[in-house]
């Protein structure tokens, strides 16, 4: 089966481009971006703010199971047209990270049927990196924070 | 079959990922392996076939007993950062979609 998700990131650039296909009329594909509570449902963090206006700006914040904040991210809408385009910024904040630049595209394919260009660019090469590390780094951390757990437990 | 796609199956489980990172410095048994873990010993070996079958690890017989150590070609490949990273997207936009569906009329 082809891949729905596609991730082109070419060596040496500062930008990821991320494109999918959606079973959904564009429509559905634009609120899941704009409503804030389905935003919540699908990205898993609670929306604190979510402009959708030129000029307006959002806050994304995530708690673990006991209440402490473990993400927070926000950024700025810089132009927004409805069922055609986002053009935001996204800043997580943590340390070592910088402020990035969205470009989302939304386009109709059939009555039914809609495909999501996501263009996204870094301040560099290496903040770009960094980007594309961090699934496969959790994924890591995790591991090896459990690994930790068992061994404290033996001893 | 997507062998590809298998591996980063594998290593979405944390007690798989525990185990490779368990086996990083040293070939082990299967009975040394379940003894890191508070899993039934079924359940580990269970891991072990999965992650020996899509390559990550390999099977050497010492004597009467079988170690298993890490096959570093195909870990290789999961070092390929980009596959997590499509991954996690290719997860919430799947998300996005099975949420969506119930808003069409």
């Amino acid at each position: 089966m082809e891949k729905k998700t596609k991730v082109q990131a070419g060596e040496g650039r500062q930008d990821i481009l991320i494109t999918r296909e959606f079973d959904l009329p564009v429509e559905l594909l634009f609120k899941a971006y704009t409503q804030p509570e389905i935003v919540a449902e699908w990205m898993g963090t609670k929306v604190v703010k979510l402009e959708n206006k030129k000029h307006g700006s959002w806050q994304f914040e995530t708690s673990d199971p006991q209440g402490n904040v473990v993400f927070t991210a926000a950024g700025t809408i810089h132009d927004i047209i409805p069922n055609e385009k986002i053009v935001r910024t996204f800043q997580m904040a943590a340390p070592g990270f910088d402020a990035q630049l969205e470009f989302l595209e939304f386009e109709a394919l059939t009555a039914s049927t809609s495909k999501l260009n996501m263009l996204i660019v870094y301040k560099s090469v290496a903040h770009r990196d960094q980007q594309l590390r961090l699934p496969f780094a959790m994924g890591l951390n995790m591991a090896h924070e459990r690994l930790q757990t068992i061994a404290s437990r033996l001893q | 079959m997507n062998l590809r796609r298998d591996v980063f199956q594998a290593i979405a489980d944390p007690t798989r990922r525990a185990i490779l990172l368990l086996l990083a410095s040293q070939a082990m048994t299967a009975g040394a392996i379940a003894a890191n873990f508070d899993t039934a010993r079924p359940t580990v070996s269970k891991h072990l076939q999965i992650l020996t079958e899509c390559e990550l690890l390999k099977q050497e017989q010492n004597g009467r007993e079988v170690h298993y150590q890490l096959n570093p070609h195909k870990m290789k490949e999961i070092a390929d950062f980009i596959e997590p990273f499509r991954q996690m997207w290719d997860d919430r936009f799947n998300k996005l979609e099975d949420i969506m569906q119930k808003y069409k009329s």
